[in-house]
Parts: C-alpha cells; structure tokens; sequence
C-alpha cells in the first residue's frame, strides 16, 4: 500500500498524474512537465514535497554528535542557520544527502529523502547507541508529523509575504520572510496555520522558499499560494518538472548520482565535506579521496546532435570503449536538448571531452560540460 | 474526452490504423499522445523492414520517458513521417493527423477484423 501525503486530495482535484516514488503515491505531473518546468523557470511553481522525512536532534550533545555523523560542520550553523550536508558509512559512501538546520541552542531539524527516512533513522539511532555523551541527546523521526511544500521561481518572492505574514517568532528573526537570505530559516505563526518553519531553499536553482508544517495547516498553505501564486504565473508541479529542474542545475539525487558505495567526492559535492573539523564517519576514506584518489567521478553532459534523451543506465562510451553509465537524463526543457549527468573515470572527467551515450544500441554524441548544465543569463 | 475518429482501427496499447486499398498509416491515439505529453523524439523504423502485428518497431519519448510503439498490422514498412521526427510535437498536435509514424503495406488484412472498432476503443479509455 503506498502512503499518501496531506496534499493528496488537492492532487487528486488538479487532475494530477500519480506515480510510486519512495513508497508514496505522487504526482508526476499535472499537465505537462514542460510547462510546469518553465513555469519555475520563468515565474513560479508550487511541489509538495510532504513525503521527505524530518528528524529532529536536541540536547547538550546534540552539535557533536551531528559533526561525528555529517560530513559538513555543523558548528557553522547558528540558530537559524541551515546547511547542505550528507551522511556517510565507514566506507565514504553516502547513507543519505539532507539539510541540516541549527532551529535555536541545541536544537537540530533534518530534512531527508522519502526513500531513506527508515534507513537513516536505523543508522542515526544506532550510531547514537554507540555515541558516548548518549544521556544529552535526543533523536526524533518526526516524519509523520510534518507535511511541507516547496514554493519556486522568480517570482515567489512578489506574493510569499501573503502566504506567511508578519514577522518570525522563532529561529531566525526576520521582519518579513522575504527578509530571509538563502539557507536561512525561520519560524513563522500564521494565522489558522499554527507554526509553521520556513526556509530559503530549494531543488530547482531558483530562488524560493520550503514551507513545513503539520498536515492541515499545510493544506491550507497548498491553497493560499496557489490563489496568491497563480497571478504571478505560478503552477502546481509534479515530481517529473522537480526531476528535469535539478538535473539542469546538477545537483544529486539519492538512487541515482548517490548510493552507499559512491563518496561525496566523487559525486562532486566535496564541498560539504569538511575535513578540518575533526574525526567523523568516514573521514579517512573522504580524505583519500580528496587527494586525488576516487575511483569514479560524476559529470554532466550535453547531447551534440539530434537524438533520444539519454536515460539512467545508458552506457557512456569514450574512445571505442564503454567507459561509464548514466545516472540522470532526460530532455532539457530550458535548453530543448538531451541532457545528463554519469560517471567516467576521473581521468575522462574534463569538460569538452567528447563521449558518445549509448541508447537502444546505437551511439549518439555528446559531450562533458562543467556544471551547471543550466545557468540563468 | 479524447477525441476518436471513426474511420480508424485501434490496438489496445494505442495505436491506430487507417487503411486505403492495401496500405494503412499507423499512428498513436489523441489519448495515448495526452497520457506521454510533451512528446521529444519520435524514433522511426527503416523502409522496407518487415513487421508482424504487435511488433515494437518505433519509439516514442516524452521528457520523462521512452515507449514502444506496436505495429496494429503485419506488413513493410513503405514510408516513414519526416516530419514527426523532424518536429515531434506534431505527435501531440495532430495525433489522428501530421503526426502519424508510418505507413505499411498489410500482408494480412484478415488482422484487422481483431482490432478495436472506434467504439470499442473508446469504451477502453473510458471516455
């Protein structure tokens, strides 16, 4: 049985085309996901995104044994501070990508895949059995009390202030939410809506704001940005235009450019991987392999002629030889080519190299680019 | 609901024929091109090849995905749409028109009498 989110009923009532994805039942697509794509893109879109999971991590020792598990250091992070990080295994490979958010002194709030919500929670309760300072920690799998939407484009930042009124309570405290600078979050009482934490952050490379709150009153928010949004330009996107937007801008997606056995190196997010802030899970590996040592590195790639759009598991050819496979690809509704992202030995791995993908059998061309595939002029 | 031409035979994975004399033009349905929407490549088969009814034998893309199209009926192909592959959208504007696949000349006209009338078709996709 597939689970449903709060939002399902309003998905149901935009006609909206449901998929299996991680176990939930969600909308692929309402009408097209080029129109929802460029919609984004050109002004504005609204994604439920209530099948991500919310773990929550408080008490004195909460800050250390957040830095013992993520890569990136969470002592950045003030309240109302948030931050890109991943989780790894002793190996280097990644257990999940998340966003790590500081919500006041001690207080922690993670945002992970729907995929990996029972993985995660197993592998951060059963690293924290074995954390010293156990008695000052406190993990919550908080999942099934949240529901959140994500709210993208140009534009949202012209009507989001009617969505979430007034001033922050919480977290950061900001005057209006506009006031929020990108992975900044905070804590927002709506009338009707209850508390409701909001963040300048996204999946798509535009600028945009992730609302979390509990079902009803994310129901509610559904609503008031689609009545407040729609004057602007804004639509109701599916899963389908998510998945086109973040592989234009190359950012990772868990199950395809990251899994157990690949490093954050080799995915190319190195960058949140700190390796000066003290021993953590997988340091010794991560650190091997920002020296120089990865077995594989990710890339994206452009189509150079007219052909199919490349799809995860075509093989990449390099000189006569099968050298890699594709992770994502699909067609670029920005740009009206195939697009991709795929691993090649690091020595492949510059731009302007040329590749050819391999799709029912035949090659077509294409070529290394650096990342983003996508950028706004 | 879809639209469904009356002088068209239909398989039950979409695609239609329109038979004159021994040749039939072979296309997908207004329903199945608004169930792929945003139709990006059309892969076409080679002239001259051989193909028995329900033989994948073209290819049909949108943003998220690649289909298999199914010949309804045996036969060669005798002539492909160039211009579906030039500009697959066609597919999506005109699926009982310019967007047709190809065209095929029947070895066995008897296959048709275990198509879907119209009618039938239409009851399938419930409209």
């Amino acid at each position: 049985m597939l689970k449903r989110t709060a939002l399902f009923a309003a998905h149901q009532k935009l006609g909206g085309k449901l998929i299996e994805f991680g176990g939930w039942e969600m909308p692929v697509q309402y009408t097209s996901i080029t129109d929802e794509h460029l919609a984004v893109r050109n002004a504005a879109g609204i994604f439920d995104i209530s099948h991500m999971g919310e773990v929550t991590v408080s008490g004195a020792a909460s800050a250390e044994f957040l830095n013992q598990v993520l890569t990136n250091d969470i002592r950045k992070l003030t309240p109302g501070l948030g931050q890109y990080t991943l989780m790894c295994n002793e190996r280097g490979g990644v257990v999940d990508d998340l966003y790590a958010y500081c919500l006041s002194g001690g207080v922690y709030f993670l945002i992970i895949n729907a995929s990996r919500i029972e993985p995660d929670v197993a592998w951060l309760q059963a690293r924290a059995a074995e954390f010293p300072k156990r008695g000052e920690l406190r993990l919550t799998d908080a999942s099934h009390n949240y529901a959140a939407v994500a709210v993208q484009g140009p534009r949202v930042k012209e009507f989001i202030g009617e969505v979430i009124p007034g001033p922050s309570s919480s977290a950061l405290r900001v005057a209006t939410v506009t006031d929020l600078k990108k992975n900044e979050i905070g804590g927002f009482a709506v009338p009707g809506c209850g508390s409701l934490l909001v963040s300048r952050t996204g999946y798509t490379g535009e600028d945009g704001f992730e609302i979390v709150g509990a079902d009803e009153a994310m129901q509610k928010v559904w609503d008031t940005v689609l009545a407040k949004g729609q004057p602007f330009g804004l639509k109701p996107c599916g899963l389908g235009a998510r998945d086109t937007l973040r592989t234009e801008v190359c950012y990772p997606l868990y199950g395809h450019e990251l899994n157990e056995d690949t490093s954050p190196i080799e995915a190319g997010v190195g960058f949140f991987v700190a390796l000066d802030k003290g021993d953590f899970i997988g340091r010794n590996v991560l650190a091997e392999h920002k020296s120089g040592g990865v077995r594989k590195k990710s890339v994206a790639f452009k189509m150079t002629g007219k052909s199919a759009p490349p799809r995860p598991g075509y093989p990449i050819w390099a000189a006569g030889a099968k050298v890699g496979e594709v992770v994502s690809g699909t067609q670029s509704p920005s740009i009206g080519i195939g697009i991709g992202m795929g691993y090649v030995p690091p020595g492949m791995a510059k731009p302007e190299t040329p590749i050819e993908i391999e799709i029912r059998g035949k090659r077509a061309p294409a070529v290394i680019v650096s990342k983003p595939i996508y950028r706004r002029n | 609901m879809s639209n469904v031409p009356s002088d068209l035979k239909f398989a039950k994975s979409h695609e239609w024929v329109r038979v004159s004399g021994d040749t039939g033009v072979v296309g997908i349905s207004d329903h199945a091109q608004h169930e792929l929407t945003d139709v990006v490549f059309v892969e076409l088969p080679e002239v001259g090849r051989q193909v028995k009814a329900g033989e994948a034998c073209a290819v049909v893309e949108s943003v998220k995905t690649a289909s298999d199209i199914y010949s309804p009926v045996s036969g060669e192909v005798v002539e492909v749409n160039k211009a579906a592959a030039d500009d697959p959208a066609l597919v999506n504007r005109e699926p009982f028109g310019g967007g047709w696949f190809f065209k095929i000349k029947l070895s066995d006209p008897g296959e048709l009498g275990a198509l879907l009338t119209p009618e039938s078709y239409k009851a399938q996709i419930g409209g």
